[in-house]
Protein backbone atom coordinates (compact mmCIF):
# COMPACT_ATOMS: atom_id res chain seq x y z
CA UNK A 1 0.00 0.00 0.00
CA UNK A 2 1.48 3.57 -1.18
CA UNK A 3 2.06 5.85 1.62
CA UNK A 4 1.26 9.57 1.36
CA UNK A 5 4.01 11.71 1.04
CA UNK A 6 3.11 13.24 4.33
CA UNK A 7 3.21 9.86 6.07
CA UNK A 8 6.63 9.78 4.30
CA UNK A 9 7.90 12.71 5.57
CA UNK A 10 6.81 11.54 9.46
CA UNK A 11 8.22 8.55 9.04
CA UNK A 12 11.50 9.92 8.08
CA UNK A 13 11.49 11.80 10.78
CA UNK A 14 10.72 9.35 13.00
CA UNK A 15 14.07 7.53 11.38
CA UNK A 16 16.00 10.47 11.75
CA UNK A 17 14.98 11.09 15.44
CA UNK A 18 16.09 7.45 16.37
CA UNK A 19 19.19 7.42 14.45
CA UNK A 20 20.62 11.00 15.61
CA UNK A 21 18.24 11.89 18.71
CA UNK A 22 17.21 15.12 16.43
CA UNK A 23 13.77 16.05 17.28
CA UNK A 24 10.78 14.88 14.95
CA UNK A 25 9.96 18.51 14.30
CA UNK A 26 13.18 19.80 13.10
CA UNK A 27 13.00 16.79 10.49
CA UNK A 28 11.01 19.29 7.88
CA UNK A 29 10.95 19.04 4.03
CA UNK A 30 12.94 22.09 3.27
CA UNK A 31 16.13 20.70 5.54
CA UNK A 32 19.34 19.62 4.01
CA UNK A 33 20.01 16.54 5.24
CA UNK A 34 24.17 17.83 5.65
CA UNK A 35 23.70 21.14 5.69
CA UNK A 36 21.11 21.71 8.28
CA UNK A 37 20.51 18.23 9.87
CA UNK A 38 24.55 17.45 10.03
CA UNK A 39 24.07 13.96 9.18
CA UNK A 40 26.96 12.08 7.75
CA UNK A 41 27.36 10.03 5.05
CA UNK A 42 27.45 6.79 7.00
CA UNK A 43 24.18 8.31 8.71
CA UNK A 44 22.67 9.05 5.55
CA UNK A 45 23.24 5.59 4.36
CA UNK A 46 21.71 4.38 7.53
CA UNK A 47 17.90 6.31 7.07
CA UNK A 48 18.11 5.18 4.11
CA UNK A 49 18.45 1.52 4.52
CA UNK A 50 15.75 1.76 7.49
CA UNK A 51 13.51 3.80 4.96
CA UNK A 52 14.14 1.41 2.40
CA UNK A 53 12.82 -1.38 4.47
CA UNK A 54 9.63 0.72 6.13
CA UNK A 55 8.20 2.02 3.25
CA UNK A 56 8.72 -0.85 0.68
CA UNK A 57 11.25 0.76 -1.96
CA UNK A 58 15.09 0.40 -2.84
CA UNK A 59 17.43 4.01 -3.32
CA UNK A 60 19.75 2.98 -5.36
CA UNK A 61 23.35 3.87 -3.69
CA UNK A 62 24.14 6.28 -6.77
CA UNK A 63 20.66 8.18 -6.08
CA UNK A 64 21.30 9.01 -2.50
CA UNK A 65 23.73 11.61 -3.47
CA UNK A 66 21.26 13.27 -4.93
CA UNK A 67 18.71 13.51 -1.97
CA UNK A 68 19.59 16.45 -0.61
CA UNK A 69 17.02 17.80 1.14
CA UNK A 70 14.16 15.90 3.85
CA UNK A 71 11.42 17.05 0.50
CA UNK A 72 13.98 15.26 -2.19
CA UNK A 73 14.11 12.24 0.00
CA UNK A 74 10.02 12.16 0.63
CA UNK A 75 9.76 12.52 -3.72
CA UNK A 76 12.30 9.75 -4.11
CA UNK A 77 10.04 7.16 -1.96
CA UNK A 78 6.51 8.33 -3.15
CA UNK A 79 7.70 7.74 -6.69
CA UNK A 80 9.59 4.74 -6.06
CA UNK A 81 6.65 2.97 -4.53
CA UNK A 82 4.31 3.91 -7.22
CA UNK B 1 61.09 10.19 42.88
CA UNK B 2 59.60 8.47 40.12
CA UNK B 3 55.66 9.10 39.29
CA UNK B 4 53.14 6.51 40.31
CA UNK B 5 49.70 5.98 39.29
CA UNK B 6 46.40 6.42 40.84
CA UNK B 7 42.64 5.69 40.37
CA UNK B 8 40.98 8.84 40.48
CA UNK B 9 37.68 7.84 39.31
CA UNK B 10 35.37 4.60 39.25
CA UNK B 11 32.26 3.46 36.93
CA UNK B 12 30.11 0.26 36.55
CA UNK B 13 27.05 -1.19 34.99
CA UNK B 14 27.06 -4.82 36.49
CA UNK B 15 24.45 -7.54 36.98
CA UNK B 16 24.71 -6.26 40.54
CA UNK B 17 24.15 -2.66 39.95
CA UNK B 18 23.96 -0.12 37.47
CA UNK B 19 26.74 1.92 39.08
CA UNK B 20 29.36 1.65 41.45
CA UNK B 21 27.24 2.14 44.93
CA UNK B 22 24.74 -0.21 43.94
CA UNK B 23 27.16 -2.80 42.92
CA UNK B 24 29.49 -2.90 46.02
CA UNK B 25 26.62 -3.01 47.81
CA UNK B 26 25.03 -5.87 46.74
CA UNK B 27 28.33 -7.36 46.29
CA UNK B 28 28.99 -6.57 50.27
CA UNK B 29 25.56 -8.24 51.04
CA UNK B 30 26.40 -11.74 48.83
CA UNK B 31 23.58 -11.20 46.60
CA UNK B 32 23.58 -13.39 43.56
CA UNK B 33 22.77 -11.62 40.18
CA UNK B 34 22.62 -14.55 38.08
CA UNK B 35 18.83 -15.08 37.07
CA UNK B 36 16.92 -16.71 34.33
CA UNK B 37 16.81 -15.85 30.49
CA UNK B 38 13.47 -14.46 29.85
CA UNK B 39 13.97 -14.45 26.25
CA UNK B 40 12.38 -16.05 23.23
CA UNK B 41 15.33 -17.67 21.91
CA UNK B 42 15.76 -19.57 24.84
CA UNK B 43 13.01 -22.15 23.86
CA UNK B 44 13.29 -21.03 20.55
CA UNK B 45 16.74 -22.36 19.97
CA UNK B 46 17.32 -24.96 22.79
CA UNK B 47 19.88 -22.72 24.38
CA UNK B 48 21.78 -25.66 26.94
CA UNK B 49 22.02 -22.79 29.60
CA UNK B 50 19.28 -20.75 30.34
CA UNK B 51 20.97 -18.43 33.38
CA UNK B 52 23.20 -15.56 33.09
CA UNK B 53 24.26 -12.80 34.85
CA UNK B 54 22.29 -10.00 32.61
CA UNK B 55 22.57 -6.17 33.76
CA UNK B 56 20.55 -5.21 36.35
CA UNK B 57 19.76 -1.78 35.09
CA UNK B 58 19.40 -2.31 30.99
CA UNK B 59 21.62 0.00 29.27
CA UNK B 60 18.85 1.14 27.13
CA UNK B 61 17.06 2.39 30.58
CA UNK B 62 20.16 5.25 30.58
CA UNK B 63 21.07 5.88 26.87
CA UNK B 64 19.13 7.61 24.44
CA UNK B 65 18.03 5.90 21.14
CA UNK B 66 20.60 7.31 18.64
CA UNK B 67 23.37 5.84 21.00
CA UNK B 68 21.30 2.31 21.51
CA UNK B 69 20.99 2.30 17.53
CA UNK B 70 24.44 3.34 16.80
CA UNK B 71 26.11 1.05 19.78
CA UNK B 72 26.89 -2.69 19.90
CA UNK B 73 25.98 -3.58 23.44
CA UNK B 74 29.37 -4.25 24.20
CA UNK B 75 30.11 -0.57 23.51
CA UNK B 76 26.86 0.64 24.85
CA UNK B 77 27.85 -1.15 28.78
CA UNK B 78 31.19 0.79 28.61
CA UNK B 79 29.93 3.96 27.72
CA UNK B 80 27.47 3.73 30.80
CA UNK B 81 30.69 3.18 32.88
CA UNK B 82 32.80 5.42 31.30
CA UNK B 83 30.25 7.98 32.24
CA UNK B 84 30.29 7.19 35.68
CA UNK B 85 34.19 7.20 36.21
CA UNK B 86 34.38 10.36 34.18
CA UNK B 87 31.92 12.56 36.46
CA UNK B 88 33.44 10.49 39.44
CA UNK B 89 37.00 11.73 38.42
CA UNK B 90 35.14 15.28 38.45
CA UNK B 91 34.98 15.92 34.80
CA UNK B 92 38.82 17.60 34.57
CA UNK B 93 39.30 19.57 31.86
CA UNK B 94 42.70 18.17 30.25
CA UNK B 95 44.71 18.98 27.17
CA UNK B 96 43.11 16.47 25.13
CA UNK B 97 46.22 14.99 23.55
CA UNK B 98 47.11 13.74 27.22
CA UNK B 99 43.93 11.88 27.72
CA UNK B 100 44.03 8.24 26.64
CA UNK B 101 41.90 4.98 26.78
CA UNK B 102 42.42 0.78 26.75
CA UNK B 103 38.88 -0.22 27.18
CA UNK B 104 38.92 -4.41 26.22
CA UNK B 105 36.43 -6.47 25.21
CA UNK B 106 36.93 -10.32 25.02
CA UNK B 107 34.41 -10.77 21.67
CA UNK B 108 33.53 -7.59 20.26
CA UNK B 109 30.49 -7.21 18.90
CA UNK B 110 28.96 -10.38 18.85
CA UNK B 111 25.46 -9.21 18.39
CA UNK B 112 25.75 -7.08 15.80
CA UNK B 113 27.41 -9.32 14.13
CA UNK B 114 25.24 -12.53 14.55
CA UNK B 115 22.24 -9.94 14.04
CA UNK B 116 23.11 -8.59 10.90
CA UNK B 117 24.40 -12.17 9.43
CA UNK B 118 20.26 -12.47 10.45
CA UNK B 119 19.50 -9.83 8.07
CA UNK B 120 21.24 -10.64 5.60
CA UNK B 121 19.75 -14.28 5.30
CA UNK B 122 16.20 -13.12 5.73
CA UNK B 123 15.81 -9.89 4.04
CA UNK B 124 19.07 -9.99 1.36
CA UNK B 125 22.58 -7.76 1.71
CA UNK B 126 20.74 -4.16 1.30
CA UNK B 127 19.24 -4.91 4.85
CA UNK B 128 22.49 -5.11 6.64
CA UNK B 129 23.39 -1.79 8.38
CA UNK B 130 25.70 0.20 7.05
CA UNK B 131 26.89 0.61 11.15
CA UNK B 132 27.37 -3.11 11.25
CA UNK B 133 31.23 -2.72 10.87
CA UNK B 134 31.88 0.48 13.07
CA UNK B 135 29.23 -1.43 15.60
CA UNK B 136 30.93 -5.02 15.64
CA UNK B 137 34.75 -3.97 15.68
CA UNK B 138 36.58 -4.98 19.07
CA UNK B 139 37.81 -1.60 19.28
CA UNK B 140 34.93 0.25 19.08
CA UNK B 141 34.11 0.86 22.98
CA UNK B 142 37.83 2.02 23.64
CA UNK B 143 36.48 4.72 20.28
CA UNK B 144 33.26 5.20 21.43
CA UNK B 145 34.64 5.70 25.04
CA UNK B 146 37.47 8.59 23.53
CA UNK B 147 35.10 10.20 21.64
CA UNK B 148 33.37 10.28 25.10
CA UNK B 149 35.65 12.28 27.06
CA UNK B 150 37.75 13.73 24.00
CA UNK B 151 40.53 11.16 24.67
CA UNK B 152 43.45 11.82 21.93
CA UNK B 153 46.37 10.19 23.40
CA UNK B 154 45.59 7.00 21.92
CA UNK B 155 42.51 4.46 22.31
CA UNK B 156 43.71 1.18 22.59
CA UNK B 157 41.75 -2.43 22.54
CA UNK B 158 43.39 -5.23 24.34
CA UNK B 159 41.86 -8.70 23.10
CA UNK B 160 43.21 -11.55 25.48
CA UNK B 161 40.13 -13.14 26.57
CA UNK B 162 39.25 -13.14 29.92
CA UNK B 163 42.61 -11.30 30.83
CA UNK B 164 41.60 -8.06 28.77
CA UNK B 165 40.30 -6.59 31.10
CA UNK B 166 43.20 -6.74 33.95
CA UNK B 167 45.71 -6.28 30.79
CA UNK B 168 43.80 -2.94 29.96
CA UNK B 169 44.48 -1.49 33.25
CA UNK B 170 48.27 -2.76 32.58
CA UNK B 171 48.16 -0.92 29.88
CA UNK B 172 46.53 2.25 31.02
CA UNK B 173 49.25 2.34 33.32
CA UNK B 174 52.29 1.98 31.14
CA UNK B 175 50.70 4.61 29.06
CA UNK B 176 51.24 6.84 31.79
CA UNK B 177 54.31 5.81 33.07
CA UNK B 178 55.52 6.16 29.44
CA UNK B 179 54.77 9.47 29.74
CA UNK B 180 52.30 9.38 26.85
CA UNK B 181 49.34 10.46 28.74
CA UNK B 182 48.26 11.81 32.10
CA UNK B 183 45.08 10.47 32.20
CA UNK B 184 43.54 6.80 30.73
CA UNK B 185 39.87 6.07 31.18
CA UNK B 186 41.09 1.84 31.36
CA UNK B 187 38.61 -1.27 31.72
CA UNK B 188 36.88 -3.70 29.73
CA UNK B 189 33.83 -4.75 28.75
CA UNK B 190 31.54 -7.35 27.42
CA UNK B 191 27.93 -8.61 25.90
CA UNK B 192 28.08 -12.15 25.39
CA UNK B 193 24.61 -13.31 26.37
CA UNK B 194 23.42 -14.20 22.76
CA UNK B 195 22.63 -17.48 21.73
CA UNK B 196 25.89 -18.97 19.97
CA UNK B 197 28.35 -17.60 22.63
CA UNK B 198 26.31 -19.57 25.26
CA UNK B 199 26.28 -23.02 23.51
CA UNK B 200 29.55 -22.50 22.18
CA UNK B 201 30.94 -21.89 25.55
CA UNK B 202 28.81 -24.60 26.30
CA UNK B 203 30.00 -26.97 23.71
CA UNK B 204 33.53 -26.15 25.37
CA UNK B 205 32.19 -27.56 28.89
CA UNK B 206 33.12 -24.21 30.57
CA UNK B 207 29.51 -23.20 31.25
CA UNK B 208 27.57 -24.55 34.24
CA UNK B 209 24.43 -26.15 33.22
CA UNK B 210 22.84 -26.08 36.62
CA UNK B 211 19.55 -24.76 34.70
CA UNK B 212 18.04 -25.72 38.28
CA UNK B 213 19.52 -23.62 40.36
CA UNK B 214 20.89 -20.24 38.60
CA UNK B 215 21.41 -18.44 41.36
CA UNK B 216 23.49 -21.48 43.09
CA UNK B 217 25.40 -21.93 39.92
CA UNK B 218 28.47 -20.31 40.36
CA UNK B 219 30.00 -22.02 43.31
CA UNK B 220 33.99 -21.28 43.01
CA UNK B 221 35.64 -23.26 45.02
CA UNK B 222 33.10 -25.86 45.84
CA UNK B 223 33.22 -29.29 44.87
CA UNK B 224 30.40 -29.25 42.72
CA UNK B 225 31.41 -26.58 40.88
CA UNK B 226 30.62 -27.24 37.12
CA UNK B 227 31.31 -24.64 34.96
CA UNK B 228 31.02 -20.65 35.40
CA UNK B 229 27.82 -18.46 34.58
CA UNK B 230 28.04 -16.27 31.42
CA UNK B 231 27.68 -12.06 32.63
CA UNK B 232 27.63 -9.06 31.25
CA UNK B 233 28.49 -5.40 31.87
CA UNK B 234 31.72 -3.36 32.10
CA UNK B 235 33.68 -1.46 34.53
CA UNK B 236 36.36 1.33 33.63
CA UNK B 237 38.67 3.14 36.08
CA UNK B 238 40.36 6.54 35.65
CA UNK B 239 44.04 6.27 35.76
CA UNK B 240 46.45 9.49 36.44
CA UNK B 241 49.45 10.65 37.17
CA UNK B 242 50.02 11.04 41.00
CA UNK B 243 51.48 14.70 40.30
CA UNK B 244 48.34 15.46 38.21
CA UNK B 245 45.85 13.90 40.23
CA UNK B 246 47.26 16.03 43.37
CA UNK B 247 47.58 19.19 41.24
CA UNK B 248 44.09 19.53 40.40
CA UNK B 249 43.05 18.29 43.93
CA UNK B 250 41.37 15.28 42.57
CA UNK B 251 40.34 12.39 45.56
CA UNK B 252 42.74 9.33 45.11
CA UNK B 253 40.90 6.11 45.74
CA UNK B 254 43.91 3.69 45.24
CA UNK B 255 47.71 3.55 43.25
CA UNK B 256 48.41 0.66 40.91
CA UNK B 257 51.33 -0.70 42.70
CA UNK B 258 52.28 -3.60 40.26
CA UNK B 259 51.22 -5.25 36.98
CA UNK B 260 52.65 -8.40 35.49
CA UNK B 261 51.70 -10.71 32.28
CA UNK B 262 52.74 -13.47 30.77
CA UNK B 263 51.39 -16.07 28.17
CA UNK B 264 51.63 -19.49 28.82
CA UNK B 265 52.43 -21.05 25.10
CA UNK B 266 50.92 -24.23 26.39
CA UNK B 267 47.18 -24.95 25.25
CA UNK B 268 44.89 -22.63 23.37
CA UNK B 269 42.43 -23.06 26.42
CA UNK B 270 43.51 -24.87 28.98
CA UNK B 271 45.24 -22.68 32.73
CA UNK B 272 48.88 -23.50 33.17
CA UNK B 273 49.58 -22.96 36.66
CA UNK B 274 53.12 -21.88 35.87
CA UNK B 275 51.91 -19.27 33.81
CA UNK B 276 49.78 -17.96 36.46
CA UNK B 277 52.35 -17.94 39.34
CA UNK B 278 55.26 -15.90 36.50
CA UNK B 279 52.68 -13.14 36.36
CA UNK B 280 51.73 -12.92 39.83
CA UNK B 281 55.39 -12.66 40.91
CA UNK B 282 56.51 -10.33 37.57
CA UNK B 283 53.32 -7.89 39.90
CA UNK B 284 55.39 -8.43 43.08
CA UNK B 285 58.92 -7.55 41.69
CA UNK B 286 56.76 -4.61 39.78
CA UNK B 287 55.48 -3.01 43.03
CA UNK B 288 58.77 -3.85 45.09
CA UNK B 289 56.54 -5.31 47.72
CA UNK B 290 56.71 -8.33 49.98
CA UNK B 291 53.80 -10.92 49.71
CA UNK B 292 53.60 -9.49 53.60
CA UNK B 293 52.25 -6.30 51.98
CA UNK B 294 49.27 -8.19 50.53
CA UNK B 295 46.27 -8.76 52.38
CA UNK B 296 43.72 -9.48 49.41
CA UNK B 297 43.37 -11.40 46.53
CA UNK B 298 40.46 -10.84 44.37
CA UNK B 299 41.05 -14.20 42.28
CA UNK B 300 40.13 -15.12 38.60
CA UNK B 301 37.86 -18.06 40.30
CA UNK B 302 36.07 -18.67 37.47
CA UNK B 303 33.96 -21.76 38.85
CA UNK B 304 35.07 -24.28 36.65
CA UNK B 305 36.59 -27.79 38.24
CA UNK B 306 40.14 -27.11 36.97
CA UNK B 307 40.88 -23.57 37.10
CA UNK B 308 40.10 -22.63 40.29
CA UNK B 309 42.32 -25.07 42.17
CA UNK B 310 45.43 -24.31 39.97
CA UNK B 311 45.06 -20.73 40.70
CA UNK B 312 44.23 -21.45 44.61
CA UNK B 313 47.47 -23.14 44.68
CA UNK B 314 49.26 -20.06 42.60
CA UNK B 315 47.74 -17.79 45.61
CA UNK B 316 49.49 -20.00 48.51
CA UNK B 317 52.31 -20.67 46.68
CA UNK B 318 52.86 -17.05 45.73
CA UNK B 319 51.59 -15.24 48.84
CA UNK B 320 51.30 -18.51 51.54
CA UNK B 321 47.62 -17.90 53.56
CA UNK B 322 48.13 -14.41 54.64
CA UNK B 323 45.81 -12.65 52.20
CA UNK B 324 41.84 -13.07 52.30
CA UNK B 325 40.71 -14.19 48.98
CA UNK B 326 37.49 -13.37 47.13
CA UNK B 327 35.58 -15.39 44.51
CA UNK B 328 33.16 -12.52 43.17
CA UNK B 329 32.33 -14.11 40.18
CA UNK B 330 30.22 -16.15 42.36
CA UNK B 331 27.73 -13.45 42.90
CA UNK B 332 28.84 -11.52 39.26
CA UNK B 333 29.10 -14.14 37.06
CA UNK B 334 31.82 -13.89 34.50
CA UNK B 335 32.09 -11.02 32.08
CA UNK B 336 34.58 -12.17 30.04
CA UNK B 337 36.28 -9.08 28.55
CA UNK B 338 34.56 -6.61 31.57
CA UNK B 339 35.66 -9.34 34.40
CA UNK B 340 39.41 -7.93 35.44
CA UNK B 341 38.24 -4.35 35.34
CA UNK B 342 35.19 -5.14 37.06
CA UNK B 343 37.42 -7.32 39.38
CA UNK B 344 39.92 -4.27 39.94
CA UNK B 345 37.00 -1.92 40.65
CA UNK B 346 35.73 -4.21 43.61
CA UNK B 347 39.76 -4.55 44.68
CA UNK B 348 39.96 -1.00 45.06
CA UNK B 349 36.85 -0.85 46.74
CA UNK B 350 37.78 -4.14 49.26
CA UNK B 351 40.98 -1.74 50.21
CA UNK B 352 39.03 1.89 50.65
CA UNK B 353 36.38 0.23 53.08
CA UNK B 354 39.03 -2.48 54.56
CA UNK B 355 36.34 -5.67 53.39
CA UNK B 356 37.18 -8.24 50.89
CA UNK B 357 33.84 -8.68 49.32
CA UNK B 358 32.35 -12.84 50.22
CA UNK B 359 32.41 -15.76 48.12
CA UNK B 360 28.82 -17.16 47.63
CA UNK B 361 27.63 -20.52 47.25
CA UNK B 362 30.48 -22.28 49.10
CA UNK B 363 28.68 -25.05 50.91
CA UNK B 364 31.38 -28.02 50.34
CA UNK B 365 34.61 -26.08 49.87
CA UNK B 366 37.18 -28.16 48.28
CA UNK B 367 39.46 -30.18 50.71
CA UNK B 368 42.85 -28.84 51.54
CA UNK B 369 41.65 -25.95 49.68
CA UNK B 370 45.08 -23.86 50.36
CA UNK B 371 44.01 -20.20 50.49
CA UNK B 372 41.72 -18.40 53.00
CA UNK B 373 38.36 -17.79 51.36
CA UNK B 374 36.19 -15.54 52.31
CA UNK B 375 32.93 -17.18 52.32
CA UNK B 376 29.30 -15.86 52.64
CA UNK B 377 29.72 -12.70 54.23
CA UNK B 378 32.49 -9.51 53.99
CA UNK B 379 35.89 -10.39 55.94
CA UNK B 380 37.62 -7.32 57.34
CA UNK B 381 40.99 -6.09 56.02
CA UNK B 382 43.37 -4.71 58.93
CA UNK B 383 44.09 -0.65 58.53
CA UNK B 384 47.60 0.21 57.34
CA UNK B 385 49.34 1.14 54.05
CA UNK B 386 48.51 -2.89 52.48
CA UNK B 387 48.01 -3.52 49.25
CA UNK B 388 45.64 -6.61 47.06
CA UNK B 389 46.18 -8.50 44.29
CA UNK B 390 43.29 -9.00 41.35
CA UNK B 391 44.10 -11.71 38.61
CA UNK B 392 42.89 -12.09 35.22
CA UNK B 393 43.84 -15.29 32.88
CA UNK B 394 42.08 -15.87 29.59
CA UNK B 395 41.89 -18.52 27.16
CA UNK B 396 45.19 -18.64 25.12
CA UNK B 397 47.10 -18.64 27.80
CA UNK B 398 47.37 -15.22 28.71
CA UNK B 399 47.55 -14.33 32.54
CA UNK B 400 47.83 -10.53 33.82
CA UNK B 401 48.06 -9.61 37.73
CA UNK B 402 47.56 -6.23 39.29
CA UNK B 403 48.49 -5.08 42.50
CA UNK B 404 46.38 -2.34 44.16
CA UNK B 405 47.85 -0.86 47.01
CA UNK B 406 45.84 1.52 49.66
CA UNK B 407 46.32 5.32 49.62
Amino acid sequence: MAHSESEILEGLAEIVNEETGLPTDAVTADKSFTDDLDIDSLTMMTVVSVAEEKFGVTIPDEDVKNLTTVGDAVSFIAQAQA
Amino acid sequence: MTDQVVITGLGVTSPLGGDVASTWEAALAGRSGVNVLEHDWVEKYDAPVRFAGELAVPAAEVLSVPETRRMDPSAQYAIVAAREAWAHTGSPEIDPTRLGTVVASGIGGVWTLLSQWDNYKEKGPRRVSPLTVPMLMPNAPAAQVSMLVGARAGAHTPVSACASGAEAIGYGTQMILSGRADMVLAGGTEAPIHPLPLAAFARMQALSTRNDDPQGASRPYDVTRDGFVMGEGAGIVVLERESHAIARGATIYARVAGFGITSDAADIAAPAPEGQERAMLAALADSGLSPRDIVHVNAHATSTPLGDLGEAGVIAKVLGEGAVVSATKSMTGHLLGGAGALETIFTVLALRDRKAPPTINVTQPEPELPIDLARDVPRDLPAGQVAAFNNGFGFGGHNASLIIASV
